[in-house]
């Protein structure tokens, strides 16, 4: 039953961020790749005021899993760093936080660019 | 027909953008990958993970997935249907990273694929990480103040 509740808060989560998105497609002059970065930076700065830690405990992959997430993650490994390391964690906590994500990113991009070839666009 | 009628028959056949359609789209869409996010989460907390190392495995593998789809050609028409629902979760920075680096094969794989691979991740990264480390100094400062 837990496990159900949460699929449906991170469902609804999920979606709200991603239907706010849409409206901002549709309704302004905003292209996918400033929505990224917009979200990226709400994430932080929703961090950074203490309400992200909210959304992720009440909607768990909801809240990690669009790229508001990984700006949460940015602003979370930051503070970890800084409280472990001083000034000097400001700069390595954000990437090592989010490492494995960019990794990954690269690497299964770089191999998919091996494998696949551009597929004619209809 | 003057220039206003043509406009105003322009209008008219125009296709309307369905917002509405759209938002229901990208609701279900997107409030599905997130659930297969929460699944996974959960798969992983249950096989011993902290929740941290547990959350970036599950964006590792959905990065994995998309990387996948957008090579088979599936992704682009799973996104031309959700719009929003698959660009906001990870698998829209996924899908931007790959995307650009099968397209620009034909470039050379250093100018090509490795430049145009972060033609969308690269602002993401920079402006997530310039505010992150924004948001650290102040955080640093704060921690100066009160402790």
């Amino acid at each position: 039953m837990d496990i159900f509740l949460n699929c449906l808060y991170a469902f609804i989560t999920g979606g709200i961020l991603c239907v706010i998105a849409q409206i901002l497609i549709d309704k302004t002059k905003l292209t996918p790749a400033r929505i990224l970065v917009l979200y990226v930076c709400a994430g932080v700065v929703l961090t950074a005021v203490g309400l992200y830690d909210y959304i992720v405990e009440f909607a768990g992959g909801g809240a990690t899993v669009p790229l508001t997430g990984f700006g949460y993650a940015i602003a979370k490994g930051v503070e970890k760093a800084v409280a472990e390391k001083g000034l000097l964690g400001a700069l390595t906590g954000g990437i090592t936080a989010t490492s494995g994500g960019i990794t990954a990113a690269i690497c299964f991009g770089y191999i998919a660019s091996l494998i696949f070839s551009a597929k004619r666009k209809d | 027909m003057n220039k206003k009628e043509y406009c105003e028959y322009v209008e008219k056949r125009a296709k309307k953008s369905p917002i509405v359609k759209n938002c229901a789209c990208a609701f279900v869409i997107g409030g599905l990958i997130c659930v297969i996010g929460e699944l996974l989460r959960e798969l992983y907390m249950s096989a011993g993970m902290e929740k941290t190392d547990a959350s970036t495995l599950v964006s590792v593998t959905l990065v994995f997935i998309t990387a996948v789809l957008t090579g088979i050609g599936i992704f682009d028409n799973i996104a031309k249907v959700a719009g929003a629902g698959t660009l906001v979760p990870i698998t829209g920075f996924a899908n931007a990273v790959a995307s650009p680096a099968i397209d620009t094969k034909s470039e050379g794989y250093i100018l090509g694929v490795g430049a145009k691979i972060f033609t969308i991740a690269g602002p993401v990264i920079l402006y997530g990480t310039l505010s992150g480390a924004i948001y650290g100094v102040i955080y640093y400062i704060c921690t100066l103040i009160w402790w």
